[in-house]
C-alpha cells in the first residue's frame, strides 16, 4: 500500500533551488511528491499517461514528465517547477510577462507545463523561429488559447532575454 | 479615453503563470478522505450483486458504498428544457438495478489517501449480467425499463405550410448527415472537494464552475436541507466548455459523505474516468429535406433528425435537441420549417453540451444544404447564401420559433455586408483561380464556407453588487462564474468605465454563493451581456451616488463633478479620492445618516427577455493527400460580428481557441465505441484533440458593425462563434476538393473517411 512504509525510500533532491529529503512512497509520481509532499501545486495534472505536457518540469534542465516519472528516480537531481521560474514575487520572468501581454493562457491550466517546456528550450535556442518554437510545443496540449498567442508570446520573451528588446 | 474596447492585460494572469492557481486539485482540507468512484464495464446489464467486502477490509479504507446506501437521495435533476416525460430517464448517483454505459458509478470508496482508495475500488466487485446494447439513436428504440422505452420525447417545432412548400418546389434535396460524438474535455479534468462545517452547520462544495447557485439549490434540496446551509465555491477553472460545472453524481456523492463521515471529502477524476464520464456532446443524425425555388431561395425544410443522448438524461433536459430544432435556420429567411428531433437514449455516455450546442449540428447540416442547393441548380455557393439572408432591413427579424424558452428575435445584423469583408480578407476570388491552376496540375484541393447566427446572451436577469472601499478599491460581486476565459478582465473593464476608475483597482468576486444571493452563472455566452450589463447600471449607479456625496464635501453642484481615473474632481482644480467619499458614507456617518443605508455602495441588475444574435462566417482552404488521406487546412478566416468588443485581444482568443475545438470535432475527435459499446477513446493519445500542429494559419476579422440594440452595452457574446461553422466551413472546402458531389456527410472528416471518398470518386 501507497502508506506501506517498507515500500518507502530516501529521496534526496533540491526542488527550486531548496534542499528536499523526504521518505516517500516508491509508485509515487514526481509529480503527486511536487504537489502533495511539498505543496508545490503549480504543477498540473492533465492526463496522467504523458500526453497532454501540462505536468512537464525541469530535471537538471531537461524537461520532464513528472507524471511519468517517480519521486525515486529524482534522487539527486535538481528539479525546477513553474513556482522557481520568476526571480521573486514582484517580478516576473520574461516568458511569463510575454504570455500576459500576447494573451497566451486563458484559463492556465496548461501554462505550467508550456512554460517548463519552452524554457529548456530557449536555453538551448536563445533565437528560435516560429516554426522551432511550434515543433517544441507540439507535444503540449493547450484547449483554450488555440496556441498561436503561445508562439508569438515565445518569439518576443526569447528577444528580451538575448537583451535584444 | 474609454477602458472599453482596449485590449489591456487580464487581471487573472499573474497567479496562473506563477503557480499560485487554485484549482479543484490544489485544494485540500485538514483530515481530508479520497473518494474512488467504482463505475461500470458493461455498456448494458442487469447488476445483480456489488461485493465491497474487500475493499471494506483494506486498512484505511473508511467506507464504502452501493446503490443501496444512497436509495434515499432523487436522481439528478434537470435545470434546462424541461420536456414532459424526461423524469424517468434521470440518472442515479449510483446505479441500481441495472448499468447503462460504461463509466456509470457502481460504487464508491472513501480512503485516507488517493492511491488506497483506487487500491480498493479495484476490489470492489460488481456481478453484471450483460444485456444487448444499443447504440445506434437511429435505430428503432428498444426499452430503458420495464414501463420507459428509449425514446422519452419528440421535439417538435414548426412554422408555415411545409407541404405547399414541397409541393411547389423547382427541386427538392433530400440529405442524410451526422455529427460524431465529441465534446469540450478541458484540460483540467473536474474536482469536488465537500466539507462539512459542524459549528456553524454549513456545507461546503470546493472546485464548482459555470452553476454555482442552482447546482447550490439543488444540492441542498436533494440533501434535505436549506440552501442557505450550502455554499458553493469557484476557484481557477481549467477550462469549461459547457461540460464542467454541471451537477454530477460525484457532486453529489463527496457532500453526502462530508455530511456522513463527518471528514471533508476529496475526489479528482482522472483522464479515462473523464473520457467516460463527463458529458459528451454533438451526436446527431439529420435527414434533411428542402424545398428550393429555381433561383436557390428556400421555399421550406423539413428537418427530422435523431438526438443520442446517451445513457441518461442530464442536467440539461433536452437542450441541445431543442436548439437544434430552433436555430438551425441561422441567417436565412425560410417561408415554411418543420422540425421533429427524435431525442433518444443509447448505451453510452450521457450528453449534454458544449460550446456552440446544436449551433455546431445544425450550421453544419444548414451550410451541407445550401452547398446542395447550388450543385444541383448549378449555382455559386456564395451567391445562393446571398439570395437566402435575412436582409437588413428585416431587422430586428422575427422567426416563429423558439429555442431556450425564448422566442428567436434576430435583435440585428448585415449578414451580406460581413460576408462581403469576409470574402475581400480571405481572398476568396484569387484563391478560386489559385485552386482552379492547382486542380488542373493534379491536386485535390478545395474552398469551402460556413454561414452562420449565434446567440448570446441568455436571460432574464443577472445582477452584481459594487462597492468603493477606503482605499478605493471597487469591489464587484457578481453571480457570473469564470471558466477561464477573462470574466473578472471584462468586467472589471465595464465597471472602471462606468464608474470612472483604473480597471486594476476592480476586485471582481464571482462564483462564491457565500456572497450574492442569486445568480446565473457563466454559459451559453452570457456573462459579457447579462452580467456585463448588470455591472455598466451599476457602476452608473454608484458614480451618481459618488457624485452626489461629493458635491457635499467639495461644496459643488453635483452635475459640475466627474470622476476621472479615481478621483471626483471639481472643474476648478480640487479634488477627492474615491475612497474618501465611500469613507464619508461609513455607517455611523452624518452623511450616511442622510442616505439610510450607508456605504458606497450599489446593486445593479439587468433583465432581458430576449438573445442577442452574433454572426459569422468561416472560410477555409484545405489540400487533401490522397496517399494518407490526410486533410490540410492551408488557409482559415472566421469573421465575427460581436456588436461590441469590451477586450478585442479576449475576443480574439475566445475565436482562436474556438476555432481549434472546432477543428477538433471538424476532423479528429470521436468518442467511438465498439459493437458492445466499449469505448475506444479512453486515453489522449485515442481522443485526438488539435495540437499547434494542427494549427492552420488562421486569420480572424472581428466587426462591429451591429451592435445589439437589447443591451446598453451593445455587446454580443464572443464565447462561441470560433466554434460554431469550423464543421461546415471544412466540410465544405473538403467536399469542393472532391468535386463537389456532396460526398462530405459526416463528422469527423478522417483520413480513413477522405481516403474512402477518394475510392468512390474514382470508382
Amino acid at each position: 500500500m501507497s502508506e506501506d512504509r517498507s515500500l518507502a525510500r530516501r529521496v534526496n533532491c533540491v526542488v527550486n533551488g531548496t534542499a528536499q529529503a523526504a521518505e516517500v512512497s516508491v509508485r509515487r509520481t514526481l509529480a503527486d511528491y511536487l504537489r502533495q509532499d511539498l505543496g508545490l501545486t503549480g504543477t498540473h495534472l492533465g492526463c496522467e499517461h504523458g500526453v497532454c505536457g501540462a505536468c512537464t518540469v525541469l530535471v537538471d534542465g531537461r524537461a520532464v514528465r513528472s507524471c511519468l516519472m517517480l519521486a525515486v528516480q529524482a534522487e539527486g537531481c535538481a528539479v525546477t517547477t513553474v513556482e522557481g521560474i520568476a526571480p521573486d514575487v514582484v517580478t516576473l520572468h520574461p516568458l511569463q510577462t510575454a504570455f500576459a501581454k500576447h494573451h497566451a493562457l486563458q484559463c492556465g491550466f496548461c501554462t505550467p507545463g508550456m512554460l517548463t517546456t519552452l524554457l529548456e528550450f530557449l536555453e538551448e535556442v536563445p533565437a528560435p523561429t516560429a516554426e522551432e518554437i511550434r515543433i517544441v510545443i507540439s507535444g503540449n496540449l493547450c484547449r483554450c488559447t488555440g496556441y498561436e498567442p503561445i508562439v508569438a508570446a515565445t518569439l518576443e520573451a526569447a528577444a528580451v532575454m538575448r537583451g535584444g528588446a | 479615453m474609454s477602458v472599453i474596447g482596449r485590449s489591456v492585460p487580464r487581471l487573472e494572469d499573474p497567479p496562473l503563470l506563477r503557480g499560485e492557481g487554485a484549482f479543484a486539485a490544489d485544494i485540500s482540507f485538514p483530515r481530508q478522505l479520497h473518494m474512488r468512484v467504482v463505475r461500470a464495464e458493461m455498456a448494458h446489464a442487469r447488476l445483480l450483486a456489488v461485493d465491497v467486502s474487500a475493499a471494506l477490509a483494506l486498512p484505511g479504507v473508511v467506507a464504502v458504498w452501493t446503490g443501496e446506501d444512497v436509495a434515499t437521495i432523487p436522481p439528478i435533476p434537470f435545470r434546462a428544457t424541461k420536456l414532459k416525460g424526461l423524469e424517468p430517464y434521470c440518472q442515479p448517483i449510483l446505479a441500481r438495478g441495472r448499468v447503462r454505459y460504461v463509466g456509470e458509478p457502481v460504487a464508491v470508496v472513501f480512503a485516507e489517501n488517493a492511491a488506497l482508495a483506487e487500491d480498493a475500488a479495484d476490489l470492489v466487485v460488481a456481478d453484471l449480467e450483460e444485456l444487448p446494447a444499443l447504440l445506434d439513436a437511429a435505430a428503432p428504440p428498444r426499452d430503458f425499463d420495464a414501463t420507459h422505452a428509449t425514446e422519452p420525447a419528440i421535439l417538435r417545432k414548426s412554422y408555415g405550410d411545409v407541404e405547399a412548400g414541397f409541393a411547389a418546389a423547382h427541386a427538392v434535396l433530400d440529405l442524410d448527415l451526422s455529427i460524431g460524438r465529441h465534446s469540450g474535455v478541458p484540460l483540467e479534468t473536474r474536482g469536488a472537494i465537500a466539507r462539512y462545517d459542524a459549528a456553524s452547520d454549513t456545507l461546503e462544495l470546493h472546485g464548482t464552475a459555470k452553476k454555482q447557485h442552482w447546482n447550490r439549490d439543488e444540492i441542498a434540496r436533494l440533501l434535505g436541507r436549506s440552501p442557505t446551509s450550502v455554499h458553493l465555491f469557484e476557484g481557477h477553472v481549467g477550462g469549461g466548455f459547457g461540460v464542467r460545472g454541471e451537477l454530477y453524481p460525484e457532486d453529489l456523492l463527496v457532500c453526502l459523505a462530508a455530511l456522513r463521515l463527518r471528514r471533508p471529502v476529496k475526489w479528482i477524476e482522472d483522464r479515462r474516468e473523464h473520457l467516460v464520464a463527463t458529458n459528451h456532446s454533438r451526436q446527431q443524425r439529420h435527414r434533411l429535406r428542402a424545398a428550393v425555388d429555381a433561383e436557390g431561395r428556400l421555399i421550406a425544410i423539413d428537418n427530422v433528425f435523431f438526438h443520442d443522448q446517451g445513457a441518461y438524461v442530464r442536467t440539461h433536459g433536452a437542450r441541445v435537441a431543442d436548439m437544434s430544432a430552433g436555430l438551425l435556420l441561422g441567417p436565412y429567411a425560410v417561408p415554411a420549417y418543420r422540425a421533429t428531433g427524435h431525442f433518444r437514449l443509447t448505451n453510452k455516455t450521457p450528453a449534454a453540451t458544449y460550446r456552440a450546442p446544436g449551433r455546431y449540428e445544425g450550421t453544419f447540416v444548414r451550410e451541407r444544404l445550401m452547398d446542395a442547393i447550388a450543385a444541383r441548380l448549378g449555382l455559386d455557393r456564395v451567391e445562393v447564401r446571398r439570395r437566402n439572408f435575412v436582409p437588413v432591413s428585416a431587422m430586428p427579424f422575427t422567426r416563429p420559433l423558439d429555442a431556450l424558452g425564448t422566442d428567436v428575435v434576430l435583435d440585428s445584423g448585415d449578414y451580406a455586408l460581413l460576408l462581403d469583408k469576409a470574402l475581400a480578407r480571405f481572398g476568396w476570388e484569387a484563391r478560386q483561380a489559385d485552386i482552379a491552376r492547382r486542380r488542373a496540375a493534379g491536386e485535390s484541393v478545395g474552398l469551402g464556407l460556413g454561414f452562420f447566427v449565434e446567440k448570446s446572451g441568455l436571460g432574464p436577469s443577472d445582477g452584481v453588487r459594487m462597492s468603493v472601499d477606503p482605499t478605493g478599491v471597487v469591489e464587484l460581486v457578481t453571480g457570473a462564474a469564470s471558466v477561464g476565459q477573462g470574466v473578472e478582465t471584462a468586467l472589471a473593464q465595464i465597471a472602471a468605465d462606468a464608474l470612472g476608475v483604473d480597471y486594476r483597482c476592480v476586485r471582481v468576486v464571482r462564483g462564491q454563493t457565500n456572497r450574492i444571493e442569486f445568480g446565473s452563472g457563466a454559459h451559453a455566452s452570457r456573462v459579457t451581456v447579462m452580467s456585463g450589463s448588470a455591472t455598466h447600471l451599476a457602476g452608473l449607479a454608484l458614480r451618481d451616488l459618488a457624485l452626489g456625496t461629493a458635491a457635499t464635501l467639495l461644496q459643488a453642484p453635483k452635475e459640475s463633478l466627474t470622476i476621472v481615473d479615481g478621483m471626483v474632481c471639481r472643474a476648478d482644480g480640487p479634488a477627492l479620492p474615491i475612497g474618501e467619499v465611500a469613507r464619508a458614507l461609513a455607517a455611523g456617518t452624518k452623511l450616511s445618516r442622510e442616505r439610510a443605508v450607508p456605504g458606497l455602495t450599489t446593486e445593479g441588475w439587468f433583465h432581458s427577455d430576449h438573445m442577442t444574435y452574433p454572426y459569422g462566417v468561416h472560410l477555409a482552404q484545405v489540400a487533401l493527400d490522397r496517399m494518407t488521406g490526410a486533410v490540410a487546412v492551408e488557409h482559415y478566416l472566421v469573421a465575427y460580428d460581436v456588436g461590441r468588443a469590451v477586450n478585442p485581444k479576449l475576443v480574439e482568443g475566445q475565436i482562436i481557441g474556438g476555432f481549434a475545438q472546432g477543428l477538433g470535432g471538424a476532423l479528429f475527435e470521436e468518442f467511438r465505441y465498439d459493437e458492445r459499446g466499449q469505448p475506444l477513446s479512453t486515453t489522449l493519445a485515442d481522443y485526438l484533440m488539435p495540437t499547434i500542429a494542427e494549427m492552420p494559419p488562421l486569420d480572424v476579422l472581428v466587426t462591429e458593425d451591429a451592435p445589439s440594440p437589447l443591451n446598453p452595452l451593445g455587446v454580443k457574446g464572443a464565447g462561441e462563434g470560433g466554434t460554431n461553422a469550423v464543421g461546415a466551413a471544412i466540410a465544405s472546402a473538403i467536399d469542393d476538393a472532391l468535386g463537389n458531389k456532396g460526398l462530405v456527410t459526416r463528422l469527423p472528416v478522417t483520413p480513413r473517411e477522405v481516403l474512402r471518398l477518394l475510392g468512390e470518386i474514382e470508382a
